[in-house]
């Protein structure tokens, strides 16, 4: 601060030091959840994500009923129609309309991804969470266990529960999940086993906190930010591994439809020239992923205190 | 250490046998008799299949005489294969799968890491929104439908790499590619993540405030401390890779053990089955070991065999 | 502002790989452009010099190369190049002599007398006999050996016996009772259980392929590696790569080497139907069978030259389980299969120029005079409305006021998966039918037709022989085919007089009639003959499409 012309020495008084003032915070109180709310907001970015989300579920909801066509019905002479006015996304190869078809396929797997990443999320949070500060016989025994479920190879275990379960939306999600929520669980005691040595987790211990209250207060708050982009990247992972169970003949049956089975049922068009049958699904789940993606990464900006202007 | 080490072999040990004796019940326990066929069996020779494969003794001591061989390494016939035993099939298989898998990697780490990094670095500049749009385009394109169009692209229309088999070198470039996508784009998205933790920390600012060089910040403290999270799912993605990439062994006509342990659970081969299971997880268990090795490495302040205070 | 920016650059991303799809709008089948040299430039290459080699998919890897134990296609596409039966067939589907020069028969059809050729030998120089022959029929026949194929051989006289011999049986004295037997070397004498006027059609297929039985006592692991592959055909295998590719060369040994043109075969194992297209496209193959789903309507609509339609031998079906409600109801199952609109399913789905199936025995088979399917026509008609009134009195009298859920069965594969979507919807619209589709493994699906644990399930079946009656026996009472669980005490009666007599007329008369009660029945619903589409490279000749086997390369050529 040189010599600024319009400041002079008079403008400045010493503010007074009293001793009840040393401890007045200076901010007004807000509550942690709010603080995160007024971040969101002003993340653009985020909020485009979310209004994505907003409108893709939406359209999941009235796109299947917008135009008039169901998305069983065939109609041979309308197959392999290219996008036009009266069927937006085009026809498919058994001539039924692709834009109610995409959109009930919305439905589903967007379904299928949220449920899949709503009980990745508990399940490992709280698995890894108390295998972690617990430490010791305690952790080593519940990643043993963990091992073992994750061990036994993903596909078996789907195509078992797929045998038992009548084939369907409910046997995919209990399939994908009996496992998928170990990844989660492994990443939480990583940073669980990380936080645990630092020093304010070492003071609330040694004042007597109880272990949920650490979990709770401390840890979750200061893990949610890997632990939420991976939640984001759950729900994508989620609907390409039903993607994935569709290629091998494991997807919903028909005539129902997922963007996976689409994807899927389009391959073999592409190789007589219509993209537009792998386009859309393709381009729907990118658009869903891009959007959790982008929110999902707000929410972690605007959960994160050290962050806090 | 050492006692460390010797207790968790011992525990993978005894994790490896729980994974056998789950994935037999399991095994015995679909529906499905692997000999059905067209016509009937003459009952005699159904008898001496049954036999031959010791299927006619209880449950029990079908269970002892496996783990027998299983001691001695041999994983018996195939039911399928009257050429190649399980011990055959893997060891053809295993090489060719590690070999993928490990290109792969080999894509996906460096660069995975390499954008994620750039990506935080240059925060909301154009290197992260570049890295970012590749990411999103890695995680939301399922591999199948990727390779699918680089089979296309590249090996049809442009012919600069041939379309399948595992003939030569440029026979593995499609194939890696493909699978090392998704990896890569999840490394890069989680290393960002991480980094910009990481880089917040009061220890940066205190490094950036001694007067600290940049580059020496950022690889000295910053990398080590943001790869932790990467580092354990580092540790599932080569898992998964090498034996779990049976769709892109199956597009490309690779003979490796993706695609042949999958081929197995459709025919309800179980030798094959219970072959690959087992050394799945056994690698599976290993490359844990290796991790949780790895994070007292990097960072030393987890104590691993420490009890909760 | 520049977040927007990468969601715009997603979306060029895409938008420009759709473009590009408008312009690349046929399938790529122009002639062969020159290729760029690569490490497989020999492969991509026939030079005037080079060796003619023809390059194939096997679409899977060979279960078992040894002719007693193979298992299906993947096996005999390999071992029907490999080796050779007493007979052969001609382009045009006649039986030629083979390894057999000559043969005839006894009065009541019941003992055949070949007589081999001098000069047929081994790869490895060995002679052919009789002896190979007797050998090889037997092991086949030899319950332990768990031949898939055996009851191709129960034609013989005791062979049905031997091979379903219980354990404790004397198996030498029933082997010693099998009616073949090798007389001296070039002589062999059959006996068969009844008069079999297709007889001899058999004895070109696999099953009936001799062994070298110096060879196999010595190494009874001699098909499982090249290296000590032994047979007697137009080619031998010079190396297999397991699960990723094999080599045939031309058999030197082989008695008419000098028709043969090709040098070696070259075998890659590519699941993946598209994939295997789109190596066709990048000439990587020569010859792809079976084709994609999608790609099939293109080309046949394209009229391109490469895209053929051989003949096939086989009907494609719905099994009825006869033994669950309401299938039990005959109203019921015509109804179902009245209301399926076969022409839609030919032209629009399987797109193949498969023909609607009426009836069930496929055309190809010569009756009495003309051709059997021709003969037979149409058994029943597609009638919507009257489908919807047999219905409704095949509801009433199982006293069913709806229809109840069930589920068709496929085994997995896209071609089957539009089929039954269609029928699915077809049964929906036109009789307000509800089903669900289950797909499942091809084994899973047989083991569950075994067991009866079904409703519908989708079949096929390929003639072994060319005549009708590898057809009509699918359905006896209790037939190991049966897999509807039906039981017809007239058509039994019917076809086993067909079965019995060497009289044309009469046969040919009595499966027509039985084929009459079938489609009366209608314990299965039949949907449409296959074709075998294939495509194959312009420089390719010579390959021929036998009706009920793959696309025979015997004697093909690669012109330059």
């Amino acid at each position: 601060m040189k010599n600024h012309p319009n400041l002079t020495e008079d403008m400045f008084t010493p503010v007074e030091q009293k001793f009840e003032e040393a401890e007045k915070i200076a901010r007004p109180s807000i509550s942690y959840w709010k603080d995160v709310w007024n971040r969101l907001k002003e993340n653009k970015l985020a909020l485009l994500g979310l209004i994505l989300i907003i409108i893709i579920g939406i359209m999941a909801i009235i796109g299947p009923h917008l135009n008039g066509y169901t998305y069983y019905e065939q109609d041979f002479t309308k197959k392999n129609l290219r996008p036009n006015a009266e069927h937006g996304f085009g026809t498919d190869a058994s001539g039924r309309e692709l834009f109610t078809r995409a959109w009930y396929g919305a439905r589903i797997s967007l379904f299928i991804g949220l449920m899949a990443a709503l009980i990745d999320f508990v399940a490992g949070i709280i698995y890894g969470g108390i295998s972690g500060i617990r430490g010791g016989k305690v952790d080593n025994v519940m990643m043993r266990i963990a091992e073992v479920l994750y061990a036994i190879p993903y596909l078996l275990m789907v195509i078992l529960v797929m045998i038992v379960l009548e084939r369907g939306l409910w046997a995919i999600i209990i399939a994908m999940s009996i496992t998928g929520w170990i990844p989660m669980a492994r990443l939480v005691r990583g940073q669980v086993l990380q936080l645990k040595e630092y020093e304010y987790i070492q003071a609330a211990n040694a004042m007597g906190a109880k272990t949920s209250w650490i979990l709770r207060r401390h840890i979750i708050p200061n893990t949610m930010g890997p632990i939420l982009v991976n939640v984001t990247l759950t729900v994508p992972t989620a609907i390409f591994a039903e993607a994935t169970l569709s290629f091998l003949g494991l997807g919903i049956p028909a005539p129902k439809a997922s963007w996976g089975t689409m994807a899927n049922d389009a391959l073999g068009s592409i190789l007589i020239g219509n993209f537009y049958q792998l386009f859309f699904p393709a381009f729907l789940i990118s658009l869903t992923m891009f959007a959790f993606n982008v929110f999902g990464d707000g929410l972690r900006d605007a959960l994160d205190p050290k962050l806090r202007k | 250490m050492l006692t460390y080490i010797g207790k968790r072999i011992v525990l993978a040990v005894v994790t490896l046998w729980v994974i056998v004796t789950l994935t037999f019940i399991l095994m015995h326990s679909i529906p499905g008799n692997p000999f059905a066929q067209e016509g009937t069996m003459p009952e005699a020779v159904y008898n001496n299949l049954q036999s031959y494969y010791n299927l006619d003794k209880p449950l029990h001591v079908q269970y002892g005489l496996y783990l027998l061989s299983i001691l001695q390494f041999d994983f018996g016939p195939s039911y399928k294969s009257s050429t190649l035993t399980v011990n055959d099939l893997i060891v053809n298989g295993f090489p060719v799968s590690l070999h993928l898998g490990t290109q792969a990697l080999l894509i996906a780490i460096p660069l995975g890491l390499l954008f994620g990094i750039i990506a935080a670095l240059y925060r909301n500049r154009w290197p992260d929104y570049s890295s970012m749009i590749l990411a999103i385009v890695g995680i939301s394109v399922p591999n199948f439908i990727l390779a699918t169009f680089l089979i296309n692209y590249l090996a049809v229309e442009l012919r600069w790499f041939p379309v399948a088999t595992w003939k030569s070198w440029s026979h593995t470039v499609l194939p890696s590619l493909s699978l090392a996508m998704m990896p890569m784009a999840f490394i890069a998205r989680l290393m960002r993540s991480s980094m910009l933790e990481v880089m917040s920390q009061d220890y940066i600012l205190t490094a950036k405030a001694k007067g600290l060089k940049k580059g020496t910040i950022i690889l000295k403290h910053a990398i080590r401390n943001a790869i932790l999270p990467v580092v354990t799912i580092v540790g599932i993605l080569i898992a998964n890779i090498v034996t779990g990439s049976f769709i892109i062994e199956k597009i490309f006509g690779i003979p490796g053990m993706g695609e042949m342990f999958v081929t197995s659970i459709f025919n309800r081969d179980y030798p094959v089955i219970l072959g690959s299971t087992i050394f799945y997880s056994a690698i599976l268990i290993l490359l844990i070991l290796i991790v949780d090795i790895a994070y007292t490495w990097i960072d030393p302040r987890i104590k691993i065999t420490g009890e909760s205070k | 502002m520049k977040r927007k920016l990468s969601v715009g650059l997603v979306l060029l991303l895409f938008i420009f790989l759709a473009l590009s799809g408008c312009f690349s709008g046929e399938t790529k089948n122009e002639p062969e452009k020159p290729t760029a040299p690569s490490e497989e430039g020999k492969e991509n290459e026939q030079e005037a010099s080079g060796p003619k080699i023809l390059r194939l998919n096997n679409n899977e890897e060979p279960g078992s190369l040894h002719p007693g134990t193979a298992q299906g296609t993947h096996d005999s596409w390999i071992l029907e190049h490999a080796f050779e039966g007493l007979t052969k067939k001609t382009p045009e589907g006649e039986i030629i002599p083979g390894i057999a020069e000559s043969w005839d028969t006894s009065e009541d059809g019941l003992t055949w007398t070949f007589k081999l050729r001098g000069d047929a030998k081994w790869s490895n120089g060995d002679p052919v006999t009789a002896h190979d022959f007797e050998y090889a029929w037997k092991y086949a026949l030899n319950p332990e050996t768990a031949s898939t194929y055996a009851y191709q051989l129960y034609y013989l006289e005791g062979g049905e016996a031997y091979n379903s011999a219980e354990a404790g049986a004397d198996l030498e004295a029933l082997e010693a009772a099998v009616g073949v037997k090798a007389v001296d070397d070039t002589t062999l004498e059959v006996k068969l259980a009844q008069p079999t006027p297709y007889f001899v059609d058999l004895t070109s297929f696999y099953t009936y392929y001799p062994i070298n039985k110096a060879v196999q006592e010595a190494d009874p692991n001699w098909y499982q590696e090249a290296d000590s592959y032994v047979s007697n055909g137009a080619f031998k295998l010079t190396e297999w790569k397991h699960k990723e590719s094999m080599k045939l060369a031309k058999n030197e040994n082989y008695y008419d080497r000098d028709k043969i043109n090709l040098d070696e075969v070259h075998f890659v194992i590519i699941d993946d139907e598209n994939t295997s297209w789109q190596m066709y496209q990048s000439d990587e193959l020569d010859l792809v069978y079976p084709l994609p789903q999608d790609v099939i309507g293109q080309l046949k609509a394209e009229n391109n030259p490469e895209f053929q339609i051989g003949s096939d031998l086989a009907v494609y079906y719905y099994n009825l389980n006869t033994e669950k409600k309401p299938f039990n109801n005959v109203k019921i199952r015509k109804a179902l299969s009245m209301a399926v609109d076969r022409e839609t399913i030919v032209e629009h789905v399987a797109q193949g120029g498969q023909l609607p199936a009426y009836s069930i025995v496929p055309p190809g088979i010569p009756d009495v005079s003309g051709d059997y399917q021709e003969n037979t026509g149409k058994l029943f008609e597609a009638n919507i409305e009257e489908a919807k009134k047999l219905l409704e009195e095949g509801l009433a009298e199982e006293g069913l006021d709806k229809f109840p859920a069930v589920t068709l069965t496929y085994n997995t594969s896209e071609g089957h998966k539009m089929i039954a979507e269609a029928v699915q919807e077809m049964w929906r619209k036109n009789l307000g039918v509800e089903i669900t589709l289950e797909n499942v493994e091809f084994q899973v699906k047989l083991d569950r037709e075994k067991a009866g644990d079904y409703e519908i399930s989708r079949a096929g079946w390929v003639g072994d022989y060319v005549d009708p009656m590898t057809f009509m026996d699918l359905w006896v009472t209790d037939g190991p085919y049966n897999d509807a669980n039906w039981s017809n005490a007239e058509y039994d009666k019917l076809v086993n007089l067909a079965k019995t007599t060497m009289v044309q007329e009469d046969r040919m008369k009595a499966m027509h009639d039985a084929e009459k009660i079938l489609m009366d029945e209608m314990p299965v619903i039949p949907i449409y003959f296959y074709t075998k589409p294939f495509t194959v490279k312009p420089h390719v000749t010579g390959i021929y499409t036998p009706i009920n086997s793959y696309p025979q390369f015997i004697f093909a050529d690669i012109k330059n």
